[in-house]
C-alpha cells in the first residue's frame, strides 16, 4: 500500500467520498461537494469561453481595427435585453438570427445523414448483394422491424384488426430496443463506479497493481 | 424458504450498494482476466487504421469530459497507441470544454511512451467553441479554424500541417463522446465532405449509434468500457508482436468487475421478480 503524496489526489479522493456519502443519505458534506462543483464549473466555463471564444473571435479583431466585429457582439448583447422590460422584444433579433442560420446549416445535413442514409440502409437489396445468410436475416429484421414500429405510431386509425396486431409486434420490438439501451446504460453506470473506485483504491490508496 | 425470499426481496438499498461495491472492488484487487472477444464494430475500426499507409494523418476529437472518463479515456488512449505505434500522424482537437486537459494529458502520455515528436508526429490543437461551425470549417481549411495550436504556436510553422489543409488530407476522424458529437460529425463531415468517421461512445449512447454502423456512416465503433477493453486487447497483441512494452490494460481489468456486477444485478432482478410473484400469489390466496 502506497498512499499518494499528491495533495490534489487527496482533495479529489475526499470530495469523491463526500459525494458517495449521499448513497447513505443526504448530508452537509455531500451538499458542500455538490455546490463546490457547481461554482468551480461556472468559473471554469466563463474563463474558457472568454479565452477561446470571446477574445479571439471578437475582441482581438476589434483591437486590430475590424470594427465590423462589433455587430455580432451587439447582436449577442441583445440577449440581455430581456432584463429591461421596455426593450425585452429586442431579444427576438439574436434568436431569429440563430434560428435562421442554425436551421439553414442543420436541416440539409441532418436530412442527408439521419433520414436519407438511414432510409437507404433500411431498404432491402437484391439477395446476391448480401455476404451471408445472417446478413439477409438482419436486413429482413431491420426492414420489417421498422415497418412494424411505424405502424404503432400510426394514430389516424384505431389499432384493431391487422393494424392492432402489427402495432402490438411493433411495441415488442420497441421494448427490445429499450431493453438493449437500458442494459448498455447499466454497464455505463457500473463503468463510472469502477473508474472512481480505481482512483480511490489505486491512485489514492495505492492498493492496485496497475 | 418463503421467509428467505421475502427477506431478499426487501433488502434495503444500502445493502444492495454494499454487495455491488464488493462485486466491483474484489475483481479490481484480485484480477480474473476473463477472456476478451472482439466484436465486429471494434475490429472494423482497428482494421481500417491498420490499412492506412504510414504517415497518414487522422484526427482524434476529444468530445468527452471527466464525467464519462472511465469509458472514453481508455478507448482514446488505445486508439492513440495504435495510431502512433503504426507511425500514423495524429491531430488532436477538443470539442467539449471539459475535456481540454484530458486530451492534452492523453496525447502527451502516449507520445512519451512511443517517443513521438510534437509538431511532426502529432499536434494538439485544443478547444474550439461552436461544434457545427468547427466541423464544417475543417472541411474547408484547418489553418483558418485553428490558426494556432493549443500552445499558441501558428500551425503553419508545424511540419505536420505542411500537407494537411482539410478533410482531403485527413484519413479518418474518430470522435470520443458521451453525447451527440458523433452524429454531428456524420452530418457535417461525412454527409457534406465524405470524410470517414468512427466513434468511441459511452454505453448510454451506444444503442443510438448502431444504425450508423449498419449504413456504413461509421467505419467502426467502440461502445462503452467493453469496446475499450476489446481495442486494448487488439493493441496489446500488436505491441507484443512489435516487441513494444504493453500498456496497462485499464478497461480489460474493468471488465472483470463489470462481469461480476452484471451477474449480481441479474441475480437480484431474478430474486426480486420471484419475490414479487410469490407475494402476489399469497395476497391472491
Amino acid at each position: 500500500m502506497h498512499l499518494s503524496t499528491d495533495p490534489w489526489v487527496w482533495v479529489a479522493a475526499i470530495l469523491s467520498l463526500f459525494i458517495f456519502s449521499f448513497l447513505y443519505k443526504d448530508n452537509p458534506l455531500y451538499k458542500f461537494a455538490e455546490h463546490l462543483l457547481v461554482g468551480i464549473s461556472a468559473g471554469y466555463y466563463l474563463a474558457l469561453y472568454w479565452h477561446n471564444g470571446m477574445y479571439p473571435n471578437i475582441i482581438a479583431h476589434v483591437k486590430d481595427g475590424n470594427l465590423w466585429y462589433l455587430f455580432p457582439l451587439f447582436l449577442g448583447l441583445l440577449y440581455f435585453a430581456i432584463f429591461v422590460p421596455k426593450y425585452a422584444y429586442l431579444i427576438r433579433w439574436p434568436i431569429a438570427f440563430l434560428l435562421g442560420a442554425g436551421s439553414g446549416i442543420a436541416i440539409p445535413a441532418t436530412f442527408q445523414a439521419s433520414i436519407y442514409k438511414q432510409l437507404e440502409g433500411t431498404l432491402l437489396n437484391p439477395l446476391n448483394t448480401y455476404p451471408s445468410a445472417l446478413a439477409v436475416f438482419n436486413a429482413l429484421l431491420i426492414f420489417f422491424g421498422v415497418l412494424l414500429v411505424l405502424t404503432y405510431f400510426f394514430f389516424s386509425k384505431e389499432h384493431k384488426g391487422v393494424l392492432g396486431a402489427t402495432s402490438r409486434v411493433g411495441i415488442w420490438i420497441l421494448m427490445i430496443g429499450f431493453g438493449a439501451s437500458f442494459g448498455y446504460t447499466v454497464m455505463a453506470r457500473v463503468s463510472l463506479l469502477i473508474g472512481r473506485l480505481h482512483f480511490l483504491l489505486g491512485t489514492w490508496l495505492g492498493l492496485l497493481r496497475f | 424458504m418463503n421467509n428467505l425470499i421475502h427477506k431478499l426481496t426487501h433488502l434495503n438499498r444500502q445493502t444492495i450498494y454494499g454487495i455491488l461495491a464488493l462485486g466491483i472492488i474484489l475483481p479490481l484487487l484480485f484480477p480474473l482476466r476473463l477472456p476478451e472477444h472482439v466484436s465486429p464494430p471494434v475490429q472494423r475500426l482497428y482494421d481500417y487504421i491498420e490499412s492506412l499507409p504510414e504517415g497518414s494523418a487522422i484526427l482524434l476529437s476529444v468530445d468527452f469530459g471527466p464525467d464519462v472518463l472511465p469509458e472514453t479515456y481508455p478507448m482514446f488512449l488505445a486508439v492513440l497507441r495504435h495510431a502512433m505505434a503504426r507511425n500514423i500522424r495524429v491531430i488532436g482537437i477538443c470539442l467539449n470544454p471539459a475535456g481540454i486537459g484530458l486530451g492534452l494529458e492523453g496525447i502527451q502520455k502516449v507520445a512519451k511512451e512511443l517517443h513521438k515528436q510534437y509538431g511532426t508526429d502529432y499536434v494538439y490543437l485544443g478547444f474550439k467553441p461552436n461544434l457545427g461551425a468547427t466541423m464544417l470549417g475543417l472541411g474547408e481549411d484547418v489553418h483558418k479554424v485553428f490558426p494556432t495550436d493549443y500552445y499558441g504556436t501558428p500551425i503553419d510553422s508545424l511540419p505536420l500541417f505542411r500537407n494537411v489543409r482539410n478533410y482531403n488530407d485527413i484519413a479518418l476522424v474518430v470522435s470520443f463522446s458521451g453525447a451527440s458529437h458523433p452524429a454531428l460529425w456524420v452530418a457535417y463531415a461525412n454527409a457534406r465532405y465524405g470524410e470517414k468517421i468512427a466513434a468511441g461512445v459511452t454505453g448510454v449512447m451506444a444503442a443510438d449509434y448502431y444504425p450508423y454502423l449498419q449504413t456504413g456512416q461509421f467505419v467502426g465503433m467502440l461502445a462503452g468500457m467493453k469496446g475499450a477493453a476489446e481495442y486494448e486487447y487488439l493493441v496489446e497483441k500488436l505491441f507484443r508482436e512489435k516487441g513494444l512494452p504493453t500498456p496497462p490494460p485499464f478497461a480489460i481489468r474493468g471488465m472483470d468487475s463489470i462481469s461480476i456486477a452484471h451477474l449480481l444485478i441479474i441475480v437480484l432482478v431474478i430474486i426480486g421478480n420471484i419475490g414479487y410473484f410469490m407475494e402476489r400469489k399469497q395476497k391472491g390466496a
